[in-house]
C-alpha cells in the first residue's frame, strides 16, 4: 500500500450558501445552455402535424425563462454573499487590485498552465488566476442577464423584465442583442469544459480534496500553508 | 395658424367622399393609434376643423419607396391625408413646380410658418462628403439643417431616414447617416420599415394633426402604437413556432402547411413592426403570409445582419456564412485538444507530485525562495 505522511489540516472553505449557489448555478447554466442552443437551432422532432397537438418548443422556452430567473436571483445572492461571507468568498478575492494577486496569477501560469516550475501555490480558496477568471464570468453573467431580460422585456408586463427595456436601444436593436446573447452562451460552454478539467487536474496533482470541497465545504491543506495563511491574514488586519 | 384653407373634411367632401366614409376612416385611424373610443371624436373634430399642416418633404439618399408605399395606400383617404390634408408644400416627387419655383415653395413655408411646419424626410444624409447628395446646388446636410432649425418636429420616413438603411450598410461609402444623427434639438419620429406601411404613415400624420404633439416613442424613436410589438409576437404562424413545427426548406411539406419560418432565417423575432396586424395592400398579405421570412426591414442595420436566410447573422471578420455556433464549436474543439495536451504534459512534468517522489535537493532549494 502506498501512503504518505504529511501534516495536513482540514479547513472549512466553502460555506453552505456558497455551495448551494455553486450547484444551483451549475444546473441553471446546464439548463440554459441546452434550451438556449435549442432555441437558436430547433430540432425537427415533430413534423407533418397540426400546431394544435404540440407545444414542445414553447416548453423549451419556458424552461429557459424559468432557469434564467433562477440564475439571475442566484447571481444576485452570490454578489450579496461576496460582502457577508467568509474570507474565501469575499469580493476582494475576485478583483485583482493588489500586486500580490497579479504575482500569484503569473505563478499559477508558470506552475499549472505552462508547468515550467513546480513551486506549489499556497492559496486555500481560489487561486488568483481562478478568482480573476470567475470575476470575468461574473461580468459575462451580468451581460447575459442584461441581454436576456432585454429581449424578454418586449413581451412581458412584469416589473423586473421591464427594468431592462433600455438594453435593446443601447445595442441598436434586437438582432445585436440576440447575437451577443448567443456568442456569450459559448463562453459558458467553454468555461464549463475547462472548469471541470481543472478541478480534475488540481485534485490529481494537489490532492487537497478540491472536488469534494464543493460538496462538504472542507479542504485538506498542508499545515505550513495554513500557518502562513493565518499569519498573512493577521498582518493584513481586517481590511 | 391663421389660414383660409378648407379643412380636411371639407376637402374630402368636395371630392365626393361621404360622411360615412370619413367617419369610418377616423375610426380606423383611432383603432390603429390604439386610442380609446373618445379618441375617434377627437380625430373627427381635428380633421373637420383644423387647418392644414404645413409640410416640407425632402428626398435625400433614397429610392422613393416610402412615397410609393404611401400613394399606393388602398384607402383613398389614407392617400389624401398626405396629398390633400397636409398638402405638401414641397415634395420633389409629387409637386408640379420645379427649379426656382420649387425652392421658393419650401422657403415660403419656412418663412410663413416658423415653428409650425413639419419636416418629413425620406433618405439618409451623406456625411463622408456632403456633395454626394445635392439639390439645387446645396447639400442635403445644409438643406436639412436649415429647414429643421424652425421646424416643429421632424418625421423620418423609412429605414434610410431612421437608420441609414442600405446606404449606411458596410462599408458605407458615403458616410450615410440617419436624420436623428445629423440634426439636434428637434423631436424626430422614426417611422421605420423599408418602406413603412402606408397606414402607419397616415397614422403618424393623423396623430400629429389631432393632438398637436408627437406620438409616444420607444427607445429607438419609433411610435409605440405601431412598433411596440415584434412581428413574431403578432404572427399568425406563431402557433407553429410554439409547437416546434418549422419549415426546413422552401419546398418542403412544412412550407406547404404554413409552418414557422424561424429556421429559414425569419427576422420576425427581432423586428418591431405592425406587418402581422395591419398587413400590406389593404390587409391582403405580408411577407410571412406569402411564405417568405421577414428580413427585418424595420430594424437598424438589417443589411449588415445577414444573410437573410440564416437564423444567426454572420460574424464579421470570419466571413459572412460563419455563425457564432461555428466559431463556438471551433473554440470548444481547441479547448478539448488543449486539455488533452495539458493532461499528457501534466503526467510527464508533474510526475513527482503525482507519485509523491521526493524532489532532488537543488529543486527543493529553489522552491524555498
Amino acid at each position: 500500500m502506498r501512503s504518505r505522511t504529511i501534516p495536513m489540516r482540514e479547513v472549512f472553505v466553502w460555506e453552505l450558501p456558497v455551495r448551494l449557489y455553486h450547484w444551483i448555478n451549475a444546473l441553471c447554466i446546464l439548463s440554459l445552455c441546452i434550451t438556449g442552443y435549442l432555441i437558436g437551432a430547433p430540432l425537427a422532432i415533430v413534423n407533418g402535424t397540426e400546431a394544435y397537438y404540440n407545444y414542445w418548443f414553447g416548453t423549451v422556452r419556458f424552461i429557459h425563462f424559468v432557469s434564467a430567473f433562477l440564475f439571475f436571483f442566484n447571481f444576485l445572492f452570490r454578489i450579496y454573499w461576496g460582502f457577508s461571507g467568509n474570507e474565501f468568498s469575499r469580493w476582494y478575492n475576485f478583483i485583482p487590485y493588489k500586486r500580490s494577486q497579479w504575482r500569484e496569477m503569473l505563478n499559477v501560469i508558470k506552475v499549472d498552465v505552462l508547468q515550467i516550475t513546480h513551486k506549489p501555490i499556497d492559496s486555500i480558496g481560489h487561486n488568483a488566476l481562478a478568482s480573476f477568471i470567475y470575476f470575468i464570468t461574473f461580468l459575462i453573467f451580468l451581460v447575459q442577464c442584461l441581454t436576456g431580460f432585454g429581449m424578454y422585456a418586449a413581451m412581458s408586463k412584469a416589473f423586473l423584465p421591464k427594468l431592462f427595456a433600455w438594453v435593446v436601444p443601447l445595442f441598436g436593436g434586437d438582432m445585436h442583442v440576440r447575437q451577443v446573447h448567443h456568442i456569450l452562451m459559448w463562453s459558458f460552454i467553454i468555461f464549463a469544459l475547462l472548469h471541470v478539467y481543472l478541478v480534475f487536474y488540481h485534485d490529481y496533482i494537489e490532492r487537497r480534496g478540491v472536488t469534494s470541497s464543493m460538496i462538504g465545504g472542507w479542504k485538506f491543506v498542508e499545515e505550513d500553508v495554513v500557518e502562513r495563511h493565518n499569519l498573512d491574514f493577521k498582518e493584513k488586519g481586517d481590511n | 395658424m391663421e389660414n383660409n384653407q378648407p379643412s380636411f373634411y371639407e376637402e374630402v367632401r368636395g371630392k365626393g367622399i361621404s360622411r360615412k366614409e370619413f367617419l369610418k376612416f377616423c375610426t380606423a385611424m383611432a383603432a390603429m393609434l390604439g386610442l380609446e373610443t373618445s379618441g375617434i371624436g377627437q380625430i373627427v373634430k381635428a380633421l373637420e376643423t383644423k387647418p392644414r399642416l404645413p409640410v416640407i418633404w425632402f428626398h435625400f439618399q433614397e429610392c422613393t419607396c416610402c412615397s410609393e408605399s404611401f400613394i399606393r395606400a388602398s384607402h383613398p383617404l389614407v392617400a389624401s391625408i398626405i396629398l390633400d390634408k397636409i398638402s405638401l408644400d414641397y415634395q420633389e416627387t409629387l409637386m408640379a413646380a420645379s427649379g426656382v419655383q420649387a425652392e421658393e415653395a419650401y422657403k415660403t413655408v419656412m418663412a410663413k410658418y416658423p415653428g409650425q411646419y413639419i419636416v418629413m424626410v425620406e433618405g439618409s444624409i451623406p456625411t463622408e462628403n456632403e456633395a454626394y447628395c445635392c439639390i439645387g446646388g446645396r447639400s442635403a446636410y445644409q438643406i436639412l439643417n436649415e429647414a429643421v432649425a424652425n421646424a416643429k418636429a421632424v418625421v423620418a420616413w423609412g429605414n434610410c431616414a431612421s437608420a441609414g438603411c442600405v446606404q449606411a450598410a458596410s462599408p458605407n461609402p458615403t458616410g450615410a447617416k440617419p436624420v436623428h444623427k445629423v440634426i439636434s434639438g428637434k423631436p424626430v419620429i422614426n417611422v421605420q420599415g423599408c418602406p413603412p406601411i402606408a397606414d402607419v404613415m397616415a397614422g403618424v400624420v393623423v396623430h400629429l394633426l389631432t393632438f398637436d404633439r408627437i406620438p409616444q416613442l420607444d427607445g429607438m424613436g419609433r411610435p409605440k402604437s405601431f412598433y411596440s410589438r415584434r412581428v413574431h409576437d403578432t404572427c399568425y404562424r406563431r402557433a407553429n413556432f410554439d409547437a416546434g413545427l418549422f419549415v426546413e426548406s422552401f419546398d418542403d411539406e412544412g412550407a406547404k402547411r404554413g409552418y414557422c419560418l424561424f429556421k429559414m432565417g425569419c427576422k420576425g423575432p427581432v423586428t418591431y413592426n405592425s406587418c402581422g396586424i395591419i398587413k400590406w395592400n389593404d390587409g391582403i398579405s405580408y411577407p410571412i403570409q406569402s411564405g417568405h421570412p421577414c428580413i427585418g426591414c424595420a430594424e437598424a442595420g438589417f443589411w449588415d445582419n445577414g444573410p437573410f436566410y440564416q437564423h444567426l447573422p454572420g460574424v464579421k471578420g470570419f466571413g459572412i456564412e460563419t455563425t457564432a455556433d461555428k466559431i463556438g464549436v471551433g473554440l470548444g474543439v481547441t479547448a478539448a485538444v488543449g486539455m488533452a495536451g495539458h493532461a499528457i504534459m501534466t503526467n510527464v512534468r508533474k510526475h513527482r507530485e503525482i507519485t509523491n517522489t521526493p524532489e532532488p535537493a537543488s529543486e527543493t532549494q529553489t522552491n524555498k525562495e
